[in-house]
């Protein structure tokens, strides 16, 4: 996974890795088509938020269904009910949901917490997927992914937790007793690609998030080799308050600008 | 057990709806607490809080302190709540990421949980995730809720379709969280499970309902530990 690393430095026009971190880099792509361009098939591919509108990277996730690419593992959390329950959308809008990937045939497996709705009527399009032995879906207690996502990007390779013993995500995985409570082991979850949203971001990649739309985009910007990020406002350094940086700029490489009066949220 | 409760005649008196079940769970949350309510039936127990119960409420994909749902039409895809609905702000509200909510809930953080049931066993065992005829369910955030809640709450409908219970000796869906309910509020009873005794007490009924009534419509066995009060 190490690897796309070195996809990132030909974007800078600069051929020798220790030069590309030792200079200001451009992280501004010129679309959200550029911004997604090198993505391979067989890529495994975070998607920030936490299932409704609010904190997803809408215009990234249509731009990877336009680039065709398949064989692709999606990490998300609610993943694939807003399109069939309207979940997390404003009313007088059309969901867009993580199910695309599902629909377009491109995603074969997904890790995520909540992949369907309590309704099959209609099926979507992830139940659909995996009804016909087309995808493949890992289901994960939420603080679980969570959890593993944030170790993954803090070095840490694994760690107990309470969640899921005595259940059906226990099995197979280690167990310990600590304080005669017993725990189970889950390990760090990684990516090649995280596609996330923020509100605004500095030059440098600095990330300011709003409202309850952090959810899943901050700890995936720190675990993918790769982190890409749709925002609705770019400013100069300083154009966000220090104290209110969400995200730090490290963990950025990608920034790409919505535009202006976008009417999707 | 449960195939008798199938065969049994007509319920003798009517049973409480939605609203009454939610509005009796909520009798049983604490002013002050910090509060997680899931889904359904759940949800509805912010309507109907004693007077002068104040709660703090967290959802799970990052908020707490949330109280009224914006009008319908206004609301802002940027403050939701973990059910898709939108809240307005309010002074005191706060956001944080995932790794912090799922930091609060699994330190033991969130006082009372009140979350709904496919089946809940003797002892207090949960599933609520999936239907096995199904194959697939999402596990959202109840497992983590279940398991590290201080209180958890079941607030669902007594019996299925054609009576068979809920309420049951063992769980043969996939669990939730083992030993994890402390009550049960149902529509036609209010049980408490006394997991140090392995007992289920029958503290309430719904008016018009009998002991016997309850429990020919739950297969686990019940008890009564002092007086069976009536569900209002």
């Amino acid at each position: 996974m190490r690897t796309k690393i070195q996809q990132s430095v030909s974007d800078t026009n600069v051929k020798d890795r220790t030069i590309w971190l030792a200079v200001p880099i451009n992280k501004i792509s010129n679309s959200f088509a550029q911004a997604v361009a090198d993505i391979p098939s067989g890529a495994s591919i975070m998607i920030g938020g936490f299932g409704g509108a609010g904190g997803q990277p809408t215009r990234l996730m249509l731009a990877l269904r336009d680039l065709g690419v398949g064989d692709l593992t999606i990490i998300g959390n609610v993943a694939g009910i807003s399109k069939t329950t309207g979940y997390g959308w404003p009313d007088h809008l059309d969901p867009i949901d993580q199910g695309m990937f599902f629909e377009s045939g491109q995603a074969t497996k997904i890790t995520c917490s909540f992949p369907v709705p309590g309704t099959t009527n209609p099926l979507s399009d992830i139940e659909k997927a995996w009804r016909e032995g087309k995808a493949e879906v890992d289901i994960v207690p939420q603080g679980t992914l969570i959890e593993r996502i944030r170790a993954a990007g803090a070095g840490i390779p694994a760690f107990y937790t309470p969640t899921g013993v005595g259940t059906p995500v226990a099995e197979g995985k280690e167990h310990r007793d600590f304080d005669g409570r017993t725990f189970l082991l889950e390990e760090a979850l990684t990516a090649d690609f995280a596609l996330i949203r923020a509100q605004k971001a500095d030059t440098r990649g600095n990330l300011q998030y709003i409202g309850t739309s952090r959810a899943f985009n901050p700890a995936m910007a720190t675990a993918a080799a790769i982190t890409i990020v749709e925002v609705d406002e770019i400013v100069e350094p300083g154009g966000i308050d220090p104290e209110r940086i969400g995200t730090l700029s490290t963990y950025v490489d990608r920034i790409v600008l919505r535009e202006t009066g976008d009417p999707l949220p | 057990m449960s195939n008798s409760a199938n065969s049994l005649g007509n319920d003798p008196a009517p049973r409480l709806d939605r609203a009454a079940i939610a509005k009796r769970a909520a009798r049983d949350l604490i002013d002050g607490s910090t509060v997680n309510l899931g889904i359904g039936i759940p949800a509805l127990c912010a309507d109907f809080l004693p007077d002068g119960v104040e709660l703090l409420y967290h959802a799970e994909n990052g908020i707490l302190g949330f109280k009224e749902l914006s009008a319908p039409g206004e609301g802002d895809p940027n403050l939701m709540d973990a059910g898709g609905k939108f809240p307005k702000l309010v002074p005191g509200m706060a956001f944080f990421d995932s790794v912090e909510s799922f930091a609060l809930i699994r330190g033991g953080h969130i006082d009372v949980t009140v979350l709904g049931a496919l089946q809940v066993s003797r002892n207090g065992d949960l599933s609520n995730w999936m239907i096995p005829k199904r194959g697939i369910g999402s596990i959202g955030g109840a497992m983590d809720l279940a398991a590290n809640a201080k209180k958890v709450i079941i607030a669902m409908e007594h019996n299925v379709k054609g009576n068979l219970a809920k309420i049951v000796n063992e769980c043969t869906f996939p669990l939730t969280a083992r030993t994890c309910v402390n009550e049960i509020i149902t529509d036609i009873a209010a049980i408490e499970i006394d997991q140090e005794n392995d007992r289920m007490i029958l503290r309430e009924t719904a008016p018009g309902w009998s002991f016997d009534d309850v429990q020919a419509r739950t297969e686990a066995r019940l008890t009564i530990d002092g007086d069976v009060g009536q569900m209002a």
